[in-house]
C-alpha cells in the first residue's frame, strides 16, 4: 500500500512541483507600457516561476518525440502555418548541430502552449512577461542600459545561425535573454487591440501618429516595436525569431 | 437636377465599357453598378445620347466624389516597378485596371557612404523603395510581404490611399507573411509611401519610404527623360564618415540632427558614374520625395530654372521657379529644359546637408554649346586687394603617426575628396574646363616635386598656374585639414582617373608645414 502510494506521490509531483530550469519572480508592480486602457494605474502581478532561459530545439525535440501529433509533417494548418519548424532537417531532426541550445523558434502559440502544459507549466501572461522583462541587467558591459541592448538587437539583422540561449544577458530576477535574443509569445499576445482592422472609434497605436497617444514612454521604441510585433501575430503564426518560454503559478 | 445628373457619368463608362469589353473579349466581365446591363452595342449608342444630353450637368454635381471614380474596372495587370532613379512608363490609357503591385520588405546591411555602413530596413530592397505608377480610376491590389529573414513588423502607408492608416493597418505583417488591401486611386498626384509600424520614425530612419504616381486618366504630357529622387535622412552613432556598421541613434533622430542627407539612400547614388542623364534640349521630369524623417527640402538644380513644378505633387503648377519646398512625407515634380551641357548639381539648398552631409545629385547634360544662353567666363580680372594670412593649422600631426599602405590611404581620401573637393574638381577628377583646374592627368599635380601637398597646406591666392597648357588663374580656399587627411587625400588624388604614384604619407605632409 505504502509502495503504491509513494508510486502515486511520484507520478504527480513532477509536473505539480518541478521548478528547475525555473526561478521565482516575487510580486510586484509595474507601470504599463500601454496607458490608454488602464490609465496611470500601476499593474499588480502575483509571484510566478518564469523559466531561467527560452525553450530550446533540443528541449522542444523531446517534446515532438513524446508527442507525435506536433511532429512538423503532422500538425495541421490550423495549429501551425507552414514555417512550423522549418528550421529543422526533418521530423524529429534538428540538423543543425549549432542551434540545439538555441531558443527553439518557427513555434505557432498553440504548440508553444501545449508544451508548456506538458512540461505542467503555462505560458506566462503578458503582464507577468512584461513586469520579468523589466529588471535590470546585472551582467551587461557597464553602462549599458536596457534600451540600449533592445536598440542593439533591432540594429542588426537576424544572424544566420541563432546563438545559444543564455548568450546575452542576465536581469536582477536571474532570467535570461529577454530581450536582445527572440521575441517571445505570451499567453495573452492579442489583448491590446481588438482585432486589426479598425475603421471605427479609436485608433490602433501601433501605426502612425497614433503611437504617440497613450504609452507611458514615447522614447521606449523598443516597447513600441513589441507591442506591434504581437498585435500583428495570430495563434497559428510561426516566425523565424519567434520563440517561447514558460511559466508557472506558485501554488 | 442633381438626381438626374449624378449617373451621367457612370453610364457613359458604362458604355464604353461595354464597347471595349466586346472588342476585346476579355473574360472579365463589366459591372454596372447603375443600371443592368442590356448587353447591345444598340442599347449602348442610345445611352451614350442620353449622357450627352445630360453631359452639361456634371459641372453641377459640384466637388463631391465623381461616380466614375468607383466604378468597375476592366482587366488585370502586374505594375511594372523600378528602382530609384528610374520610373515605369506610363501607360497613358483612359481606362482603369486593377493593378497588382507587389513589394517585399527586407531588412538588410547596405552602404550609406564610402566606408560606412547601414542596416537598413527597405521596400524591395532599395532605398528608396520602388516607384509605383498607376491612373486615376485604377484599383491598386497591393501584396505586401515581410521576408522570412527579418527581425521586425512592418507595413505600409501609402498617402495615395483613401482609408484608415492608408493602408497600414491593413498591412501590418510579421515575418515570414505576407497581407494584402486593395484601395481605388481616385485622386491623381505624387505621393509618399511609408512603414508606419510604430515607432513609425526608426522605420522611415532606417529607409522605408517610396513614391506612389497616381497620372491624371491618359498619363502626364509626354516628356524626354523622367527620374526618380528620393531625399532621406540618416541618423548614426557615429559622426559623418566615421567607418564601420553604424547603428542607428535615437537622440540624434529625436533632436534632428542628421549625420547624413542624401538622395536616393546613401552618399553618391545618383553622381559620378551613378548621375542623371540628359541631352542638350531634352525636357526633363523629376520625380522628387523626402522621405524625412524629420527635414524639409529646399529642392534646387544649381544652374536649371523649373519650368514646371507641380507644387507638393498637386494639381498646381507654378511656373519659373529656382527652388522649391518639399515637406518630409511629401514630394514634388519638377520639370526644366536642357539648354546647355554640363554637370549640373541637384541640391537640398539647405546647403550644408549638401555640402557636408551628402544632399548631392548630379544630372550629366550632352551636347552642343550656346553661348547665347551662356557664355561661360569671359574675362578673369585681379581684384584681391591683399593676402589672407596664412592660418596655422589646427591639428599638428602626431609625430609617431604611422605609414599607413596606400589601399588605406585611399579608402579615406576618396571620402574626404568628395567632401571636400570634388565640387568644384567634380567627381571625374575633370575640373571644369577654363575654371577648375583637372586633377586627372594633371602635369601641374604629378610633376611637382611637393607632391601638391603644398597647395592643399596654402590653397592657391589668384596665383597664374598652367595645367596641361590651359591657363588658370582662380583662388582654391585653404581648408581646416589636418596632416593625415591632406596625406589621405593626395595619395587618393594621385592615384585616380589614370594618376599612379607612391602613396603620400602623413610625415611627408608634417616636413612641409613645419620645415
Amino acid at each position: 500500500m505504502k509502495t503504491v502510494f509513494t508510486f502515486i506521490l511520484l507520478a504527480l509531483l513532477p509536473h505539480q512541483h518541478d521548478h528547475s530550469g525555473m526561478v521565482k519572480i516575487p510580486g510586484g508592480e509595474f507601470r504599463p507600457f500601454l496607458l490608454s486602457e488602464r490609465k496611470n494605474r500601476k499593474v499588480k502581478v502575483h509571484s510566478f516561476y518564469l523559466d531561467i532561459h527560452a525553450v530550446t530545439n533540443g528541449e522542444f525535440l523531446a517534446f515532438v518525440k513524446a508527442n507525435p501529433q506536433w511532429q512538423r509533417s503532422r500538425v495541421p494548418d490550423i495549429f501551425a502555418d507552414s514555417h512550423y519548424l522549418k528550421q529543422w532537417a526533418a521530423d524529429l531532426e534538428i540538423g543543425d548541430g549549432r542551434i540545439i541550445n538555441s531558443p527553439v523558434t518557427n513555434i505557432s502559440w498553440f504548440a508553444a502552449t501545449a508544451y508548456c502544459k506538458w512540461k505542467g507549466k503555462r505560458l506566462p501572461t503578458m503582464d507577468e512577461w512584461e513586469y520579468a522583462a523589466g529588471a535590470a541587467p546585472v551582467n551587461a558591459k557597464p553602462g549599458q542600459q536596457l534600451s540600449r541592448i533592445i536598440l542593439e538587437w533591432y540594429d542588426h539583422p537576424n544572424p544566420a545561425v541563432l546563438p545559444a540561449v543564455g548568450s546575452t544577458y542576465k536581469n536582477s530576477f536571474g532570467v535570461y535573454d529577454m530581450h536582445g535574443l527572440i521575441w517571445e509569445w505570451v499567453e495573452d499576445f492579442n489583448s491590446v487591440i481588438p482585432g486589426g482592422e479598425n475603421r471605427g472609434a479609436g485608433a490602433n497605436p501601433f501605426v502612425c501618429g497614433a503611437g504617440s497617444l497613450g504609452t507611458a514612454n514615447k522614447e521606449d521604441y523598443a516597447a513600441y516595436m513589441r507591442y506591434a510585433f504581437r498585435e500583428n501575430l495570430q495563434a497559428a503564426y510561426t516566425v523565424s525569431g519567434l520563440g517561447f518560454r514558460c511559466a508557472q503559478d506558485t501554488e | 437636377m442633381a438626381v438626374i445628373c449624378l449617373p451621367a457619368r457612370p453610364i457613359y463608362f458604362w458604355v464604353f465599357d461595354t464597347l471595349k469589353f466586346r472588342k476585346m473579349k476579355k473574360n472579365i466581365a463589366p459591372k454596372s453598378t447603375v443600371l443592368p446591363g442590356t448587353g447591345t452595342t444598340l442599347s449602348g449608342l442610345f445611352l451614350l445620347l442620353i449622357y450627352i444630353v445630360l453631359a452639361g450637368c456634371n459641372q453641377a454635381s459640384g466637388a463631391r466624389t465623381k461616380p466614375s471614380d468607383t466604378a468597375a474596372v476592366i482587366g488585370e495587370m502586374n505594375a511594372e516597378l523600378t528602382h530609384a532613379p528610374f520610373v515605369p512608363n506610363s501607360r497613358g490609357a483612359f481606362q482603369p485596371e486593377k493593378v497588382i503591385v507587389k513589394i517585399e520588405v527586407v531588412e538588410k546591411v547596405m552602404k550609406l557612404a564610402d566606408g560606412v555602413d547601414y542596416t537598413f530596413w527597405t521596400f524591395g530592397g532599395s532605398v528608396p523603395g520602388p516607384f509605383i505608377r498607376v491612373q486615376e480610376g485604377d484599383e491598386v491590389e497591393l501584396h505586401l510581404s515581410n521576408s522570412p529573414g527579418n527581425k521586425m513588423p512592418h507595413n505600409i502607408d501609402l498617402h495615395a490611399v483613401n482609408g484608415p492608416g492608408g493602408g497600414a493597418e491593413a498591412t501590418l505583417t510579421v515575418p515570414g507573411h505576407s497581407s494584402i488591401f486593395t484601395f481605388r486611386v481616385m485622386n491623381p498626384g505624387l505621393y509618399v509611401y511609408h512603414c508606419a509600424t510604430a515607432p513609425v520614425g526608426m522605420h522611415i530612419a532606417n529607409g522605408m519610404y517610396g513614391l506612389i504616381l497616381v497620372e491624371p486618366r491618359g498619363g502626364l504630357p509626354r516628356v524626354d527623360k523622367e527620374y526618380y529622387l528620393m531625399q532621406g535622412e540618416f541618423y548614426t552613432k557615429g559622426r559623418n564618415g566615421e567607418q564601420g556598421l553604424q547603428p542607428f541613434d535615437m537622440d540624434k533622430a529625436i533632436k534632428e540632427q542628421p549625420e547624413y542627407v542624401v538622395f536616393n539612400g546613401s552618399v553618391g547614388a545618383a553622381t559620378g558614374s551613378n548621375a542623371l542623364h540628359a541631352k542638350v534640349g531634352d525636357r526633363v521630369r523629376i520625380y522628387v520625395g523626402n522621405g524625412g524623417p524629420n527635414l524639409v527640402s529646399s529642392l534646387h538644380v544649381i544652374g536649371q530654372i523649373f519650368d514646371k513644378v507641380y507644387v507638393e505633387g498637386g494639381n498646381q503648377v507654378n511656373e519659373n521657379i529656382g527652388t522649391t519646398l518639399i515637406p518630409s512625407g511629401g514630394a514634388a515634380i519638377v520639370e526644366f529644359t536642357c539648354r546647355e551641357p554640363g554637370t549640373y548639381n541637384i541640391i537640398d539648398h539647405s546647403i550644408f546637408r549638401a555640402f557636408n552631409q551628402g544632399a548631392l545629385a548630379q544630372l550629366i547634360v550632352s551636347g552642343p554649346e550656346d553661348k547665347v544662353v551662356y557664355s561661360g567666363k569671359i574675362k578673369d580680372e585681379l581684384y584681391q586687394p591683399g593676402n589672407p594670412e596664412a592660418a596655422s593649422a589646427d591639428e599638428p600631426a602626431d609625430a609617431s603617426a604611422p605609414d599607413l599602405p596606400l589601399a588605406e590611404r585611399f579608402k579615406q581620401g576618396r571620402v574626404l575628396f568628395e567632401t571636400n573637393c570634388s565640387s568644384c574638381h567634380q567627381p571625374t577628377g575633370l575640373g571644369l574646363p577654363g575654371a577648375i583646374p583637372p586633377l586627372a592627368k594633371s602635369d601641374f599635380l604629378m610633376n611637382r616635386s611637393d607632391k601638391g601637398i603644398g597647395v592643399l597646406l596654402h590653397g592657391l591666392n589668384n596665383e597664374a598656374i598652367t595645367v596641361n597648357g590651359n591657363h588658370y588663374q582662380g583662388v582654391m580656399p585653404q581648408l581646416p585639414l589636418s596632416d593625415g587627411q591632406i596625406a589621405n587625400i593626395l595619395s587618393y588624388v594621385r592615384n585616380s582617373w589614370g594618376n599612379k604614384s607612391a602613396v603620400v604619407q602623413e610625415k611627408d605632409v608634417k616636413k612641409q608645414r613645419n620645415p
